[in-house]
């Protein structure tokens, strides 16, 4: 699974078309290679892959930037950062890595540092969208986290997360409005054949631009929409009692590929957690009442319940909201969100 | 930028709503006039926290988002605590995000705190806008006693305790300071009315932050609620305090007390050295008046008075001095027809008596044009008994006549 196609920028992975010249196979090969690897989720061999080639070509920038994008993968946020910063310094010129050092440093929470960040991207790209775009992100961020001291908001408030965008991968022609820039001697040959097409976007499920599907509340449809509810909640029960059962398998298998992690983290950080949470206590019994559907269209669903938690050393309950995406003949969870 | 011009009008709304709600009109004529930015430049002259507020509201309003970001950081660096400054900053943040529309633009925010917030805001500004000339003098103080170091005066219209010095008998002002009063405002009638009570009050104990529960801030001064007139009234309650805020809070919405004055601490730590436990006057108003002219005139009729009542008593002219006092009049245990009887009886035992009259103060009563209170050390010399006494008084005006309606030991 890879995160960067649940997140809500759609630029997509491009790959293979780097170069065309013939002198270069090797490099498109390798690096072609690795990207396939790495979009396959094979993490580890990509970075093999990646390694290999950096042992004879140190200070390339495609490849550096494709492992700073498996460690993020991977959940090794420290060595991603590393990674990226490194870049910033050896190719100041390249917003993509301050971009993407940003959405790191925001993950952390450390949100005045990927401001910073940000603002390099854009003073070097002044109409790069994607890092204005997370700008504003980092803003609402940092406003929400004035607000909660202001109001003293429940800090499980998510009304205002908002996931910002990973650039995935270096000089993408589509995302900045400037020509890409100029490229130090290292990278000539980068930087003379580095157009790529557009249009051979993934067929992997991109998502809208920015996080306005993640507020979209499902009006009553004009159009007479299926009453799938039975089928709706027969899943949320199922999910609950896969977590009363505390089987983590089965449990996780009721989140859909494109789950949007509560905190923005990756799959394999959320995945962890949740194997954590349903492991360590010696009992969970998980409740839902009062729920109720709403169909946006046949295959989506927003379901609104009551949930009672409790656990061997916790007991809550509180409302959750659950947006759930019709797949095959099975219904996913797409997000999850306390109220 | 749309956002901007959006912040820029919820400014202006603060800014309008100071000069309505401003309590006299030649202060709140300047407030009106954003463009007027003397009174601004005033408070940014000094760093008070307030006034650092107003110069990031100021950059605001003068489209200097990055000034006012970088002001209210720097306010928050020194005062963590400070939630209406965290509120600006989010308004500042969501701005830049371009998804703001109106103050306290927090999503799900509960509506009354950012309605609080709101109105620490707009009462602030309205502080720095309409500060009224320092050289007025509050009518409440027509006199004052030379022990007297501090007198305060609480304008709750303006959520401001204004300190004053007592310099030879006259009042000189000193500095000021936000305060919070009860939820429900003012005019306290009955315990639990959440209300702050309005009247002449002395502060009668300085109670040590370490005797107190975290909430009560850095220290508490325990008022005389209910005084004399109150009880006369049958208002009941009791534990109205000046006092600070709890450990985790800057400062309070105007309207968030149960009846208590609270200060900020920094503000309470900086009242604290004005405060005299059992001589410091509080007198908690609903608005502020300023003393003029003729204010000098009826002192004057009054001061004749106490003089001829104490003049009468001396001579033991009987009749006249009773005659001072009004028949409505009581003490703490004496209606007026038992009171005279005794008067009447102590008297004839003597043969001759002495009164004087010292350390006199005199504050007219908020919200009650014709009352007085008179504060004296008496000192009492008679043939068969002497003594000295700390009184109090009550005087009404009745048919343009000073009288007594209330007399005791104070």
């Amino acid at each position: 699974m890879n995160m960067f196609n649940r997140s809500h920028h759609c630029l997509a992975l491009i790959i293979g078309v780097w170069l065309s010249g013939a002198s270069l196979a090797a490099y498109a090969d390798d690096i072609q290679d690795a990207n396939k690897l790495f979009k396959q989720g094979q993490h580890s061999q990509a970075l093999d892959k990646v390694n290999e080639f950096l042992a004879n070509n140190p200070k390339d920038a495609q490849a550096r930037f494709l492992k700073g994008l498996i460690f993020t993968e991977q959940g090794k946020t420290a060595e991603s950062i590393k990674v990226f910063s490194a870049l910033t310094e050896d190719y100041p010129e390249l917003p993509e890595p301050y971009n993407n050092l940003a959405v790191l440093y925001a993950g952390q929470g450390q949100y005045d540092k990927a401001k910073l960040a940000l603002e390099m991207a854009i003073r070097t790209h002044p109409s790069y969208a994607t890092a204005h775009e997370n700008l504003g992100d980092i803003y609402a961020k940092m406003a929400s986290q004035a607000y909660d001291r202001a109001l003293q908001l429940d800090r499980s408030n998510t009304a205002t997360k908002t996931k910002l965008a990973m650039i995935q991968d270096l000089f993408a022609g589509g995302a900045r409005s400037k020509s890409a820039p100029a490229h130090s001697a290292e990278t000539p040959v980068i930087a003379a054949t580095n157009k790529p097409e557009p249009a051979k976007t993934e067929p992997v499920a991109p998502v809208a631009n920015k996080p306005a599907s993640v507020e979209k509340v499902p009006e009553p449809a004009a159009a007479p929409v299926a009453d799938n509810s039975g089928e709706v909640l027969k899943t949320v029960n199922a999910w609950a009692a896969a977590w009363s059962a505390k089987n983590v398998n089965k449990y996780l298998s009721f989140y859909a590929a494109d789950f949007k992690t509560p905190n923005g983290e990756s799959r394999a950080a959320w995945k962890a957690t949740r194997q954590e949470r349903l492991s360590k206590p010696n009992f969970i019994r998980v409740g839902i009442s009062n729920a109720t559907v709403k169909f946006s269209d046949n295959d989506h669903a927003t379901v609104e319940f009551s949930q009672s938690y409790h656990a061997s050393h916790l007991k809550t309950s509180g409302n959750k909201t659950l947006q759930m995406v019709k797949t095959g003949d099975n219904w996913l969870i797409q997000e999850e969100r306390a109220n | 930028m749309l956002s901007r011009a959006l912040i820029y009008s919820l400014l202006c709304s603060l800014l309008i709503g100071a000069a309505h709600t401003s309590p006299d009109s030649v202060h709140a004529a300047q407030a009106s006039a954003s463009t007027d930015q003397k009174p601004l430049q005033r408070a940014i002259n000094s760093y008070s926290t307030e006034a650092q507020l107003a110069k990031s509201l100021q950059a605001i309003n003068n489209n200097r988002l990055d000034l006012a970001l970088n002001e209210v950081n720097s306010l928050l660096r020194v005062n963590p605590n400070f939630k209406l400054a965290h509120l600006v900053k989010g308004d500042l943040l969501m701005a830049r995000a371009g998804a703001i529309d109106h103050f306290g633009s927090a999503a799900n925010a509960p509506r009354d705190k950012i309605e609080d917030l709101r109105d620490e805001a707009r009462v602030r500004l309205q502080r720095v806008l309409s500060q009224p000339d320092s050289a007025l003098k509050p009518r409440f103080l027509w006199k004052l006693d030379a022990q007297q170091k501090h007198v305060l005066v609480v304008d709750t219209s303006r959520a401001t305790l204004f300190v004053y010095e007592n310099v030879n008998g006259e009042p000189r002002y000193v500095t000021d300071f936000y305060i919070t009063i009860g939820k429900l405002g003012t005019e306290k009638v009955s315990e639990g009315d959440k209300r702050t009570p309005i009247g002449v009050y002395f502060i009668k104990a300085d109670l040590p932050k370490s005797k107190l529960a975290d909430m009560y801030g850095s220290g508490a001064y325990p008022l005389s609620y209910p005084n004399e007139w109150d009880r006369k009234n049958k208002r009941t309650g009791s534990g109205i305090w000046l006092h600070g805020t709890p450990s985790d809070t800057y400062s309070r919405p105007p309207r968030a007390s149960d009846g208590c004055v609270v200060l900020a601490n920094e503000d309470l730590n900086k009242l604290a050295p004005y405060l005299q436990v059992g001589i410091t006057p509080v007198i908690i108003t609903n608005r502020m008046d300023w003393s003029n002219e003729q204010d000098h005139d009826e002192r004057d009729a009054l001061l004749q008075a106490i003089e001829q009542w104490r003049g009468d008593w001396s001579s033991l002219n009987t009749d006249a001095y009773l005659g001072h006092y009004a028949r409505n009049f009581s003490s703490d245990s004496l209606s007026y027809q038992a009171w005279a009887k005794q008067k009447r009886l102590v008297n004839s035992a003597k043969s001759w008596i002495k009164v004087g009259v010292s350390n006199l103060s005199i504050f007219t009563y908020p919200e009650q044009p014709d009352m007085v209170v008179v504060n004296f050390e008496q000192s009492y010399n008679s043939s068969n008994l002497s003594n000295r006494m700390k009184k109090r008084q009550y005087w009404i005006r009745q048919n343009n006549r000073w009288q007594i309606i209330y007399e005791g030991a104070a």
